[in-house]
Formats: C-alpha cells, sequence, structure tokens
C-alpha cells in the first residue's frame, strides 16, 4: 500500500491534479490500485477500476477497492455512456490492442479522458536507436522487444494526432522530464516530444 | 393419518433428522395464518416456519447484520455443529471470530432454506392440514421465495438494511436474488460461484438426480416418509452424480487417479474396485442419513427455474439498475458446473447498471466446491471488500470495539 510517508509516483499526482474532488472515476488497467488508492485519498474519488491481471485485481479487491478483472480492449462496451467524470487510460494505452478505439470507448464512458504513457520520442530513446541500433531497454522501458506487454508504443506528436483523428479535443496536456519534473508549458510540442519522458493529456470529445 | 415412524429400519441419525424437519435444535422463526408466505407458483404457505441461528453480536444501529446463504444441500448451521452429524460448521474457515466474515465484528444470520429439511418448512415437514408430511403436497419453491422467507425472518428480526449478504452456489443466487429484489436492504453482496440463471447443462445434471430419486421404489411416490420408508439408494446415486460436478478433472485426477481401493489388482466384478468408486459410495451413503430425499428434489427444482434476466425482459442490467449495493463477485478457474463466464455475466450487467462492483477469478484446481475449501486468495479478497465496505458503512473495526468499553470504564 501507498502510505502518506512514502514519496508517491509523480504521474499520480499529475493526474490527481485534473481530477475533481468527488468525482467518478473508471482507471482502465488500474494495477495494484495505487492510483485509485491516491485519488481516493486526495480527491475523494468513487473510483473503479479494470485490470488484466489476477494478481492485480486480488491485490486491489483486498485493498478494499472496487476493481473488475477484465481487458481494455474488450470488456469496455458493457459501460454506459458517460458513466464516469473521467476514464483514466494511466500508462497502460501503449499495452492495447487497439490504441484508437479504446480511446474512443474511453471519451464515450467518460465525460473526460485522462491519458498517460511513456514517450517513445524522449531524446534518451532516439539516442538508444540512433547510436545503439537496437531497441531501447531502460529503468522506464524495461522489457526486451520480443517479451514486452508495450505493443502499441507512440510519441507525443503521434498521440495529438490520434487524437485530432478521431475528434478529442486537447484541453490539458503536460509532459515530465527524465528527472519527473515539468517541461515548461509554453514550449513547443517538438520541445515537449523531445524532452517528456512522460505525458499526461486530459481530453473532451469536440463537440 | 399416523407414519409408523417407530419402523426399525429407520437409524439413529435419520429419526433425528427428521425430528429435526419440525422442531429444529436451532432457533426457529414462526409464521402464523396471518404472515403467510406468497410464493412464486401463485400459491399460499401458512402457516410456516424458518430455522436459523446468528453468530456474533448486533449492533445498537442494527447496521452490522450478515446474512450467510447456504447451498444446495447446506444448513444453517454455518459455525455451530450440525445436531445430526455432529460435524462442524460448514463454513468456519469463511465466518467465525477473526475470520474474513468476522463475528468480533458482524452479526451473522444462516437460515435454512424454503424447501429445506432442518427446521424450515419443506416437504420433510408436518402439514397442517392432514397432520402428515407434505411430500408432494408442498407448493413448487423457487429462489426467490426463499429469499421472500428470509426477507420476512430479518423483519421479525428488527433489521432493516443488511450490511452484506454472502453465499456460493446457490447461495450465492439468493445473494443476487436479494440485490436484485430488494436492493435497498442490502448494502453489499458476494456472490461466489454463481450464476444469475442455471445453465442448461445444470439443469440437466439436476435431472438425473431427481430421476435417479424417482426411480427408487422406497421413493413410494413421495410418501415415503408415511409409510416408514427412504429411498437412499436414489438420493445416494443422486447425490454421487452431482459430486461429481462439483469438483474438476484436475482435482480428480491429482486426489485419485487410477488408484485401486484395498487392493492390488481388479476383481472383475463390479465391486469398487477404484478410489474414486469407493468415495462416491462413501459420498452418497453418508449424505442420505443427513437430507430429505423430496427436499433434493425441490431445491433442485428451484435451482432450475432461477434466471434473474428473464423476469427482466433478458437484460440482466436491468435487474440491477439503481442499484447503490456494493458487489464482489469471485469465481474459480476449474469450477466447470458455474463458469467464470456465468460470473462475467453478472459483472458485465453490474456494470452496465453503474453499479460499484469488484470481480476476482480464483486460479484454483479444486472446482466448484472450492468456496468451501481452503482458498486464501478467496479469503483475501472477501475479507479486504468487507473490510472497504465496512468502512464505507461506519461498523467499527474489531480494535476499536475492543477499545470501547476501555474507554468506557475509564470514563466511570
Amino acid at each position: 500500500m501507498i502510505r502518506s510517508s512514502e514519496p508517491v509516483r509523480v504521474d499520480l499526482k499529475v493526474v490527481a491534479e485534473l481530477v475533481h474532488q468527488g468525482a467518478r472515476v473508471l482507471d482502465v488497467g488500474c494495477g495494484e490500485g495505487e492510483l485509485l488508492e491516491y485519488l481516493a485519498e486526495e480527491r475523494g474519488v468513487d473510483g473503479r477500476g479494470i485490470e488484466i491481471s489476477q494478481a492485480g485485481v486480488n491485490a486491489c479487491v483486498a485493498r478494499g477497492l472496487s476493481v473488475i478483472q477484465g481487458d481494455a480492449d474488450r470488456d469496455l462496451g458493457y459501460y454506459p455512456d458517460l458513466a464516469f467524470d473521467y476514464a483514466i487510460l494511466s500508462q497502460t494505452i501503449q499495452a492495447t490492442h487497439a490504441p484508437k478505439h479504446v480511446l474512443g470507448e474511453l471519451l464515450r464512458i467518460g465525460n473526460k479522458a485522462i491519458v498517460s504513457f511513456p514517450n517513445f520520442g524522449h531524446w534518451d530513446v532516439r539516442m538508444r536507436l540512433l547510436f545503439g541500433g537496437r531497441m531501447p531497454v531502460s529503468e522506464k522501458l524495461p522489457y526486451s522487444w520480443h517479451d514486452t506487454p508495450n505493443i502499441h508504443f507512440c510519441t507525443i506528436r503521434d498521440f495529438v494526432s490520434l487524437c485530432d483523428e478521431i475528434g478529442a479535443r486537447v484541453e490539458k496536456a503536460v509532459a515530465l522530464n527524465g528527472s519527473g519534473a515539468r517541461v515548461p508549458f509554453n514550449m513547443p510540442w517538438s520541445w515537449w516530444n523531445l524532452f517528456g519522458q512522460q505525458a499526461v493529456f486530459l481530453l473532451s470529445r469536440k463537440e | 393419518m399416523t407414519s409408523p415412524l417407530a419402523a426399525g429400519d429407520l437409524d439413529a441419525t435419520e429419526r433425528l433428522r427428521r425430528a429435526e424437519a419440525d422442531q429444529p435444535s436451532s432457533p426457529v422463526a414462526r409464521f402464523g395464518a396471518d404472515e403467510p408466505l406468497l410464493l412464486d407458483s401463485g400459491a399460499v404457505l401458512a402457516p410456516w416456519q424458518i430455522a436459523y441461528t446468528t453468530d456474533g453480536t448486533l449492533n445498537a444501529d442494527r447496521s452490522n447484520a450478515v446474512l450467510v446463504c447456504h447451498a444446495l444441500t447446506g444448513d444453517q448451521y454455518v459455525t455451530t455443529p450440525n445436531p445430526v452429524t455432529g460435524k462442524p460448521g460448514w463454513w468456519t474457515r469463511m465466518v467465525g471470530p477473526g475470520r474474513p466474515v468476522d463475528t468480533d465484528r458482524f452479526f451473522v444470520i444462516c437460515a435454512n432454506v424454503l424447501g429445506g429439511c432442518l427446521g424450515t418448512t419443506g416437504p420433510a415437514s408436518t402439514d397442517p392440514q392432514t397432520g402428515a408430511p407434505y411430500a408432494l403436497n408442498l407448493p413448487m419453491i423457487t429462489i426467490p421465495d426463499m429469499v421472500r422467507a428470509q426477507a420476512m425472518l430479518i423483519d421479525r428480526l428488527g433489521i432493516d438494511t443488511l450490511f452484506c449478504v454472502v453465499g456460493g452456489s446457490m447461495g450465492g443466487m439468493q445473494v443476487l436474488e436479494w440485490a436484485a429484489s430488494y436492493g435497498p436492504r442490502v448494502f453489499s453482496a458476494v456472490p461466489i460461484a454463481t450464476g444469475a440463471r442455471h445453465s442448461s447443462q445444470n439443469i440437466a445434471f439436476h435431472e438425473v438426480g431427481r430421476q435417479a430419486v424417482m426411480a427408487d421404489p422406497d421413493w413410494c411416490g413421495g410418501r415415503y416418509l408415511a409409510e416408514g420408508r427412504n429411498p437412499k439408494k436414489g438420493l445416494a446415486v443422486a447425490r454421487m452424480a452431482a459430486h461429481i460436478t462439483y469438483m474438476s478433472d484436475q482435482s480428480l485426477h491429482s486426489k485419485f487417479g487410477r488408484n485401486l481401493q484395498d487392493r492390488d489388482k481388479v476383481t472383475f466384478g463390479f465391486e469398487a474396485d477404484f478410489q474414486i468408486e469407493s468415495y462416491l459410495r462413501h459420498q452418497g451413503m453418508s449424505f442420505v442419513d443427513r437430507f430429505d430425499a423430496n427436499s433434493y428434489l425441490y431445491v433442485t427444482r428451484a435451482m432450475d427455474y432461477f434466471d434473474i434476466a428473464a423476469r427482466h425482459g433478458d437484460v440482466l442490467a436491468r435487474a440491477f439498475r439503481h442499484t447503490r449495493t456494493r458487489f464482489c463477485v469471485v469465481s474459480f478457474t476449474s469450477d466447470w458446473l458455474f463458469p467464470t463466464a456465468e460470473s462475467k455475466a453478472v459483472v458485465h450487467a453490474l456494470s452496465a447498471a453503474g453499479a460499484n462492483v469488484s470481480f476476482v477469478e480464483i486460479d484454483s484446481p479444486k472446482g466448484h466446491d472450492a468456496f468451501l475449501l481452503e482458498e486464501p486468495e478467496m479469503f483475501a479478497t472477501v475479507r479486504g471488500f468487507l473490510m472497504g465496505a465496512a468502512r464505507a458503512r461506519g461498523i467499527p473495526g474489531p480494535a476499536e470495539i475492543a477499545e470501547a468499553p476501555a474507554l468506557q470504564r475509564a470514563g466511570a
């Protein structure tokens, strides 16, 4: 469990800042429930989760969270339109089979969607590919290419153009550099794409 | 009509069980002609009675009551010994002091189901019209009927809202029925190894069991109690067939394999050569002493008729519309009687209804019976879920309860 004395992952904090007090939240790919628990403590949300691994689900339910075992690609269709204030996809989009479909579902189920992901356009990734000539393996991206749940990496620019394609409006975006600090918001996308190691987007539907 | 029960072929256990049908060892709530039970079949049952046990202490604001619903051949003796068999309560792993359903914290109620044979009105009970056992004159019972009877018991106990309704298999059906029909009275619900309907395959197995009972000449068209007989062979065969469905191929294989029973080679006869045969025969024979054959017919029929969605235009989600109950659905990987797909159908319906639902599939080789056995993951899940729900309900934890008297003493 995350106790208040332990340092909280900075991306959880960023997500929490985007969520209003007492919101109804669905966390898709909620892992062991760190984010849901943090949001419940910090924002008093009414939170639900979907997690694909049994170990993750069991851990969540055992800590009192409402989580079902399920698959982002298949099980979002069971939720009615606008069932939640926020549908969150935290560090999970790169592991889905159909990111475009999942993103569309998030914006159907949630009034707003929050998506955080590792940016494959980060300079460190580019350097490893350019000079190492191999798929990058690092602390943040620890898997080998042949044995990884991450099948659909994208860059911040890729993500922004996908949002455009499906008619999602970017309401807010935050990029975090390698040491967890925010990349200044007045920089152009190309700058974010180079220096943001992680990105967090708040999206809504274009009317 | 008087029954020649004194006939010497009834053993002590069976006599004990027959006495329990009208005069149970446990507490019993009796409802007179002014409080009839309306049944789904259209029949009206009055007078009628429901036998139950309680464990733990009801708190001052009556918010900590947990109803445990038993399965097909279970009974109200969830934590205390069964008076017929003398065996310990059937779910002491789950319910008790410090257990996931913690009797230091919750007030646990468990009632014998309608149609059962240990003190709640069932086919073995005496029909007040005739003075003889109901036998097949008892109207057909359904799962909603069982739950209606429980709701009247809960009323009688002065409890408005149950903190939780929990049960496995047929007990889980009752849990779902409670949530669908009495949603506002159910704060949380834990349906385990169950489904919102009985599948065709399950009905098929039940029909085999019923036909086995009815094929036994001692069944006497259902009048065996009045005739001083007992269709033991038929009921034992029914139990043997059912018992196979409670296990898994894997658990049978690892427990018995093709091992022979007390012999080195097969006998070229029809004795119980294999351990599995001997085991099933034992399961069958020990069951007939503690269970009434007509009860088995009625209660299996109730399960067959169960289909929540059918009452809601075949859309299960409609049964749970606007529900505020918190659900924790549990299934087991090797359960082929109520496979995970059945639980998932419930979970998807609850999600579609916007319900607060958790769902865990426990990895276990033990088959359907896993819910009654030692399954640490299941205990951790139920414990965690109930702790979260108790927090939301404002029920103090055991530590806080322990502190409270100390504070009073300090203040006095």
